[in-house]
């Protein structure tokens, strides 16, 4: 019997799902699922890169929407002035992400711990405030993109291309983390969070692998900052606001800090809770800031780390029974 | 011969107190240098500003024939000054060999690699291989650390100081909370290591000390007050006055 | 520009400062001491702020508003402290930031659930509406007011970190919180008189500025970014540092809003100084704090550490 662990089975079962919803959302038909679960998709793309370095680097970011915003401003600016080609859109996004990233990197990794919180969510506000009284694109009113990003061979236009084309960012997303955290990169990285004294004591030169985890995150947080505005057709100073950053890291942690899959699976809970949440009551959010308090007191490994806990509880428990059978003991 | 280690009149205070009083010391290469002297005496402190992490308010530190008085720990190490620490700072999370491996890594070029996993890369398995068969670790070498007992991941901590086969070792009180059984271990190692390396012995375990070193140097209160053999150190007066009620000198 | 023009914004900057520092005076007496980072300081601010204007609407009485602005957030801040803030002292960080976001989110539905999301107007009170006349120069007697009240209060805090037995263990937490516990003293009692302290200052910054701003939900969150600004450049667990630098902080902001729009229209034409204007003056702050941290990351009044 193939006795596979249930962390992988669970995987897989998503990512099928994951790949049947469209055919749902037109059998069914449903097509708000379909915007939901692309909704899901982005968030996941979002949490992802968040975890790279909170999970795996242990830096608590608080401003990581900032990124995101500014993604979905690469689109609407751009739009705005008549230039809808997506691969125009995404190299601005890749550029000044990785821009402010370095900058705002360099000066936030001067500190760690508390000050480190603080400033990434202060740089964050401050954007947040820049793009408000810019009056002529919309300011806090925001900005709505008729057009959507024209890749060519497809545009996002189209709320099925937009749904793989997310769903294939996020698989590839899934399939990089998982080999660089085994590879030299995500080592260093790993040792950072758990000690990174000992890390600089062993000749490890900790700020470029931390600055350059941070650039990469951020890169790829806007450029799931270009797909929502895309998924939304609209961008606004509220996508990089300090409840957007907290959700984010609500997702890693929900999901599983520190695990590959993790984030995907934190995006799908908290989102479908928030969901099942809106449809009792108006005032979900009170019910949903204590729920997280009570996630925080008791269930810190995540919903996708306790099933690999579980995972590896059984397996003990399986090489214990071979042992013990080994012996010829009952 | 150029010492391998010359520390020249090191001073650090903190507020109104010398920590490190005047402090000045020579290493001759593959010489294994004890310091003891009763707790408090500052030798967490000049281990500190050996290895980098504090910054001497004055006075020079030569290693190697270079001056890295303000040298970072990383640089340091990476001339070849590896540091073990007194309060096992091992990585729990990861298994003894991606520990060894680890720090092999930070000696082994730059870490940018995104894609091969560490484990698969000879250049750092094979000398990681043979530090953990050094420290006596081989048959838990996939083991994860938090499952290891307190002694072996002493013995790690030697390990991982000497994959990269450095020119100095500072072992701060390796010895630091083991059984009589567990520290002969050590002492064997450790005897195994001399004249290939040079190394800083700070401890509190006598025996050991004196079993093991070259030379002995006595801090109190931030100053040395002898500097010798163990003979010279056993009958010198001021070193039983220091220790009085403290610790007893092996006859 | 005139001199009564740059004294009003000289004053206004300083009143703002006089704000950030109690806001702030909680938040880095918190973070100090008890290495607790608290995101929902902001919420007991505009709690202070809701309470009083609720019991000033109800008794048209400034005073019992205020004092049921201080006192309610003061009793606030120990309920949150005793049921969560002190099961996560010795959590990390993390963990800290999540559960007081949820805070917030709780905080914020609450007072819109309660009082509605249209923001709530307060009144200056009778007595302090009006100008007073200071130096030749006309200037609200009310902003005047939060001026005295925020010197006395950080006169107050300086009496008690320096002159008390209380401001000792503040003092001796400040730099090495396990010797305190050590030294046999109430540590739990400690720590939650200092975090509705925190709350009381909190509060009453809240609804002192109720008149000026508005009361409505959310309106914390602004200010507890600020407030962060001005610790992180004062220093963590440094409430002289926070004192000075929330001075800072608030006349920069001010100055900056008011006459940086000014300044730009001299170099640039009349529509581009007009938008890049506030946008710049928004981001002041922002850039001297990321100056300060270049400089000195410790702040600019840094707590020594054993």
């Amino acid at each position: 019997m193939m006795r596979w662990r249930i962390s992988a089975w669970v995987a897989a079962l998503v990512v099928l799902l994951l790949l049947a919803v469209p055919l749902y959302a037109s059998l069914a038909p449903e097509p708000y699922a379909l915007t939901f679960v692309s909704r899901v998709l982005v968030f996941a793309l979002a949490a992802i890169s968040l975890n790279l370095i909170l999970g795996y680097g242990g830096m608590v970011s608080f401003g990581h929407a900032l990124y995101m915003g500014l993604g979905a401003y690469a689109v609407g600016l751009l739009a705005q002035h008549g230039v809808t080609s997506g691969w125009v859109q995404l190299g601005v996004t890749v550029v000044v992400c990785a821009l402010v990233g370095a900058v705002t990197g360099a000066i936030s990794l001067r500190t760690t711990g508390v000050a480190f919180v603080m400033i990434t969510l202060a740089f964050a506000q401050m954007f947040y405030y820049l793009f408000v009284s810019l009056k002529q694109y919309g300011g806090d009113d925001g900005l709505s993109i008729s057009a959507r990003s024209d890749f060519g061979i497809f545009t996002l236009a189209s709320p099925i291309a937009l749904y793989y084309t997310a769903l294939a960012l996020v698989l590839a997303a899934l399939f990089v983390m998982k080999r660089l955290v085994d590879a030299r990169f995500g080592m260093v990285l790993r040792g950072c969070r758990i000690n990174e004294r000992r890390m600089q004591a062993m000749g490890f030169p900790t700020l470029r692998y931390k600055l350059s985890a941070y650039v990469i995150s951020s890169v790829l947080c806007g450029v799931a900052g270009l797909l929502y505005a895309n998924l939304t057709g609209y961008t606004s100073p509220a996508y990089m606001a300090w409840t957007v950053s907290g959700e984010l890291i609500v997702m890693v942690v929900l999901g599983g800090m520190g695990t590959v899959f993790g984030p995907l699976v934190g995006s799908l809970v908290l989102l479908i809770s928030e969901e099942i949440l809106k449809a009792l009551t108006d005032r979900w959010m009170m019910i949903l800031g204590p729920l997280i308090v009570l996630v925080v007191l008791t269930a810190r490994r995540g919903v996708y780390g306790y099933l690999l806990d579980w995972d590896g509880y059984r397996e003990r428990r399986r090489l214990l029974k071979d042992a013990r059978s080994a012996e010829g003991r009952p | 011969m150029t010492a391998m280690l010359k520390i020249n009149t090191l001073v650090k205070g903190y507020g109104g107190l010398l920590a490190t009083d005047h402090v000045s010391l020579e290493l001759a290469p593959g010489e294994l240098h004890a310091i003891i002297g009763p707790n408090g005496a500052g030798k967490t402190t000049l281990i500190g500003q050996l290895g980098g992490e504090v910054a001497p308010d004055s006075g020079m530190i030569e290693f190697d024939g270079h001056d890295i008085t303000s040298l970072a720990p990383a640089r340091r190490a990476l001339r070849g000054l590896a540091r073990s620490y007194q309060i096992t700072s091992v990585f729990p999370e990861f298994s003894v060999l991606e520990n060894v491996c680890l720090a092999m890594q930070a000696h082994c070029g730059h870490s940018f690699g995104f894609w091969k996993p560490m484990l698969t890369q000879t250049e750092l398995v094979e000398p990681a291989l043979r530090a953990i068969g050094q420290a006596g670790l081989s048959y838990r070498a996939t083991t994860p650390v938090s499952e290891l007992a307190h002694g072996d991941r002493r013995q790690l901590e030697l390990a991982m100081v000497l994959v990269a086969k450095p020119k100095l070792l500072l072992l701060d009180e390796p010895m630091a909370g083991m059984s009589h059984q567990e520290s002969g271990k050590v002492v064997q190692l450790l005897q195994g290591l001399k004249g290939r390396y040079t190394m800083l012995l700070v401890e509190h375990d006598m025996d050991a000390v004196f079993a093991l070193a070259d030379r002995i140097s006595v801090l109190v209160y931030g100053r040395i007050i002898a500097s010798g053999t163990p003979q010279e150190i056993r009958a010198n007066e001021d070193v039983r006055t220091a220790y009085l009620g403290d610790e007893v000198l092996p006859i | 520009m005139s001199f009564s023009l740059f004294c009003i914004q000289m004053l206004n900057g300083l009143q703002l400062g006089v704000l950030l520092f109690m806001l702030s005076a909680g938040l880095t007496l918190v973070l100090g001491i008890m290495n607790f980072v608290n995101l929902a300081h902001g919420s007991l601010y505009m709690m202070g702020a809701y309470f009083a204007a609720a019991a000033y609407a109800r008794s048209d009485s400034f005073l019992i508003a205020a004092l049921v602005g201080v006192v309610g957030s003061a009793a606030l801040g120990f309920a949150v402290e005793r049921i969560v803030a002190a099961r996560l002292y010795a959590r990390d960080h993390l963990d800290q930031v999540l559960a007081t976001f949820g805070l917030i989110l709780f905080f914020n539905e609450l007072a819109r659930t309660i009082w509605g999301a249209t923001p709530y107007y307060m009144n200056v009170p009778q007595a302090l509406s009006g100008t007073i006349d200071l130096l030749g120069v006309s200037y609200s007697t009310y902003r005047l007011a939060i001026i005295v009240v925020g010197l006395l209060v950080a006169l107050g805090c300086y009496l008690l970190i320096n002159k008390t037995k209380v401001g000792m263990l503040i003092r001796a937490g400040s730099s090495n919180p396990t010797i305190v516990a050590a030294l046999g003293v109430n540590i739990k009692m400690l720590n939650a008189a200092i975090f509705a302290l925190g709350a009381a200052l909190a509060g009453l910054a809240g609804l002192m500025s109720g008149p000026i701003l508005s009361v409505q939900p959310g309106m914390g969150e602004p200010m507890l970014i600020t407030a962060m600004i001005v610790i992180i450049i004062g220093g963590i667990g440094s409430v002289r540092g926070a004192f000075y630098s929330a001075l800072i902080v608030g006349v920069i902001d001010t100055a900056g809003r008011a006459f940086l729009p000014l300044l730009l229209r001299e170099f640039l034409d009349r529509s581009t100084a007009q938008a890049a204007g506030p946008a710049l003056a928004s981001l002041l702050i922002f850039v001297f704090m990321a100056a300060v941290l270049a400089l000195k990351p410790q702040g600019l009044f840094p707590v020594k550490n054993q």
